[in-house]
């Protein structure tokens, strides 16, 4: 037992933060830090920035654009990402569709698609979700009928996140309505811009547009945006589901913050005193931190698993991180919303637009605060991750 | 980074577990708990043939050299089984404070009686109002001579009524509270003006109030600087929570698993009640609380070999807490998802959880030592 990084590993993290520290820019660090949303314009820049330097899909196959490093290299560099912070790979084409398609797909859809991924050309969105299919995805209605050389789909998805930018979707289509729930779904990527599909944004608590309702209406998509077998889909929504396990923790977005905290809480005076010198809030914020360095052992603990014993079966710890990960996210925001007290509230109308800055940085706390009850919603809520423990771990 | 053992405390986890299995069910620990002096003689000479009482000690004073990673390996094991006998007042406390702070005389003259398994030890330091402040001491040890005088009160010193030998912290200069003049000393339990009052403690243990009153010790009884004993007490306080911590993930761990077997089998409403899914949930919690206690607990194992004392000691603290918070979820609702049996003394579960509960009070609760890590700054400063 070593919790010591290598020497090669440290390296590794210098090289990693040198070139942070060089080349994001400088106006889209700021903006992470304060909690504000990027523009589409900023998140691609900064992604082709990685891309040219042969970070855009780190964890993918060498020949694919990746770049062979072994899971604590992975960890180390997500770790700086979030933490710097910079923002991360588009997860819906880097962790999610792209895996699927180099995994699943045919030579012709690998050439296609996998290089525009990696460079952001096409911007990717997931049609997962749909109203009546949360949690209990499998029950999606969604129809893909086959004519002739096309598919025709029917249906609708929610909350698709940033469809607004989206070129192009990948989603979960009942193409047999004759077979059991899981049986009768294929794995379907098409053209956002395809004639039918409509997008309605969705305003969440926070006041901001991050989520979508997309309708399609007898779209018409080429037979060959099938991806892997017809019927199939159901495995590759849960390989893809099961691909991305140690980033969700998200350690380094909560280091960040809590480095955050303190430095505001430094400043921000409250009964005569900076906020840090009340005990109780200080506590408070100790607590978490512990908790932090709690799940970033976990996370540590996967990660070293994984490495030794390959990522074949999924380490049920991983549900581990989902939780307490979100959790603690949710505390840091909770943590800023004490430090700020009653100037939460002025409401910033154009705040999510990021391009009325005219309040001061606690503009976007509450928002924030408000936001982050999502985290132990998505990605499977709490409670689904509290069934597979007991399922999966306990055997119950 | 690698979080496997290697393959010698691969074999050492299989052995200490394999003695255990055999010799340390629940109704064998009932038999121990009933001889004289509440633990087993007999089980504490397998413990020494096996080696696992010589442990960490260096090879030179007839040890095995062994690291934190080999008590943690140890403690866990013996939280697991629940096992009553002295280990960490002996080993880990008292062998910790001669491994650190002792002269070559003295390892030699009390080492190879804790390796062979025939001399046990307690740790005098609690006092009336000292609480977890190690540093609050008003027990005296006034210069006599070449020698010591002792006096003052000390309480639930484990192992206390058995112990062969004390070690007790005590005031050569200043005042209550200062950090400086405190001294710590080897006093024969049978030395003249030592009065013991035993009793069994919550968790099955034994433990005694100890009044010292003009005892007369030697110069050699003074184990380091005894003037400036304080560094020396934390950091062997600080082992002996590391050992605590493991302890604790070993009892926890175990507490799960007879709860999830136990709400498998139960049956009510025709079905198990495992089948249900707000017990289910709570043992995920229990799961989740369970694994972050196990991830803090390897986190101050490692840190028992920082240089840096500050350092150390937060790692430690940190570790103390997230340990406190778990053992108590843990604790309770084992007992919660078992039900009206978990409240009964017969079954093993509530065994579990008194020693759990101890642990949480034993060298400093949640809050005092989420407290210093606060006032220490935070955990990523």
């Amino acid at each position: 037992m070593d919790l010591a990084f290598t020497k090669e590993e440290i390296a590794f993290r210098e090289e990693v933060r040198e070139f942070f520290k060089n080349n994001v820019p400088p106006e889209t660090r700021r903006k992470l830090q304060e909690g504000r949303h990027l523009s589409k314009d900023e998140m691609v820049t900064w992604w082709r920035i990685l891309n040219k330097k042969g970070w855009g899909v780190t964890h993918w196959p060498k020949e694919y654009g990746g770049t062979g490093w072994s899971t604590v290299q992975h960890y180390i560099f997500n770790e700086e990402l979030q933490s710097y912070p910079a923002p991360q790979p588009l997860a819906f084409g880097v962790s999610m569709v792209g895996p699927v398609i180099y995994t699943f797909g045919n030579e012709e859809q690998k050439k296609k698609y996998l290089p525009r991924i990696a460079n952001v050309d096409d911007w990717w969105c997931q049609g997962f979700s749909e109203p009546g299919s949360g949690s209990d995805l499998a029950s999606l209605k969604t129809k893909a009928e086959r004519r002739g050389d096309k598919w025709i789909i029917n249906g609708q998805k929610t909350w698709t996140t940033l469809a607004q930018h989206a070129d192009m979707i990948f989603c979960l289509c009942r193409t047999d309505p004759a077979a059991k729930k899981q049986m009768g779904i294929s794995f379907i990527v098409f053209s956002m811009k395809s004639k039918g599909v409509t997008v309605r944004p969705i305003q969440t608590i926070d006041g901001g547009h991050e989520v979508n309702e997309v309708f399609f209406d007898d779209v018409e998509v080429p037979y060959e945006n099938l991806i892997g077998e017809e019927n199939k889909g159901w495995d590759y929504a849960k390989f893809l589901l099961g691909n991305e396990r140690t980033g969700i923790a998200r350690v380094g977005v909560s280091k960040e913050r809590l480095r955050r905290i303190r430095a505001l809480a430094s400043k921000v005076e409250s009964g005569g005193r900076p906020v840090i010198e009340d005990p109780a809030f200080r506590e408070k914020l100790t607590a978490c931190e512990i908790e932090l360095k709690a799940l970033e052992l976990t996370q540590l603990r996967v990660v070293a698993d994984e490495g030794k014993h390959g990522k074949g079966k999924p380490n049920p710890a991983s549900s581990v991180l989902k939780i307490k990960g979100s959790e603690i996210q949710q505390t840091t925001t909770e943590l800023l919303m004490e430090i700020i007290g009653p100037f939460a509230a002025p409401y910033d109308e154009h705040g999510d637009a990021g391009s009325n800055e005219s309040m001061d940085w606690t503009a976007q706390i509450a928002p924030s605060y408000f936001n982050n009850r999502k985290v132990s919603i998505y990605g499977g809520s709490n409670e689904i991750q509290r069934n597979i423990i007991s399922k999966a771990v306990l055997g119950l | 980074m690698d979080f496997d053992l290697s393959e010698e405390q691969r074999l050492l986890k299989e052995s200490v577990d394999g003695l255990l299995a055999d010799a340390y069910d629940f109704d064998a620990r009932k038999k121990y708990m009933k001889e004289k002096g509440g633990w087993s003689k007999a089980l504490w000479g397998k413990l020494a043939e096996q080696g696992l009482l010589g442990l960490p000690f260096a090879e030179t004073d007839g040890g095995f050299g062994a690291g934190a990673v080999e008590t943690m390996i140890v403690m866990e094991a013996l939280g697991r089984s629940l096992v009553v006998e002295p280990y960490l007042a002996t080993v880990v406390v008292a062998g910790g404070f001669l491994r650190h702070g002792g002269s070559a005389e003295q390892k030699a003259r009390y080492i190879p009686g804790i390796i062979d398994g025939s001399k046990t030890f307690g740790f005098a330091q609690l006092e009336k109002n000292s609480r977890y402040d190690l540093f609050d001491v008003v027990t005296t040890a006034k210069k006599k001579g070449d020698g010591w005088v002792i006096d003052g009160e000390k309480f639930v010193v484990l192992n206390g009524e058995n112990a062969d030998t004390l070690i007790v912290t005590a005031r050569t200069k200043g005042g209550q509270r200062d950090k400086s003049g405190i001294g710590v000393f080897l006093v024969p339990a049978d030395a003249k003006g030592v009065t013991k009052k035993g009793y069994p403690t919550q968790d099955g243990l034994h433990a005694a109030d100890i009044t010292f009153t003009n005892v007369e010790v030697g110069a050699d009884a003074a184990i380091g600087d005894p003037d400036n004993g304080l560094p020396l007490i934390e950091r062997v306080a600080d082992e002996a929570r590391i050992a605590l911590c493991a302890e604790a993930v070993g009892a926890m761990d175990e507490s799960l698993k007879e709860t999830v077997e136990y709400i498998k089998t139960r049956k009510q409403f025709g079905v198990a009640i495992g089948s249900f899914q707000s017990l289910q949930h709570r043992a995920a919690d229990m799961f989740v609380a369970l694994e972050q206690a196990r991830s803090m607990s390897m986190f101050a194992t490692m840190a028992s070999d920082f240089t840096d004392a500050k350092e150390r000691s937060s790692a430690v603290a940190a570790a103390k807490v997230q340990v406190g918070k778990s053992l108590k979820f843990v604790g309770q609702q084992s007992i919660q998802l078992h039900g009206g049996i978990g409240m009964t003394m017969e079954a093993k579960i509530g065994h579990y959880f008194k020693r759990l509960t101890m642990i949480e009070n034993t060298l400093g609760d949640t809050d005092y030592h989420l407290r210093r890590v606060s006032e220490g700054g935070g955990l990523l400063a």
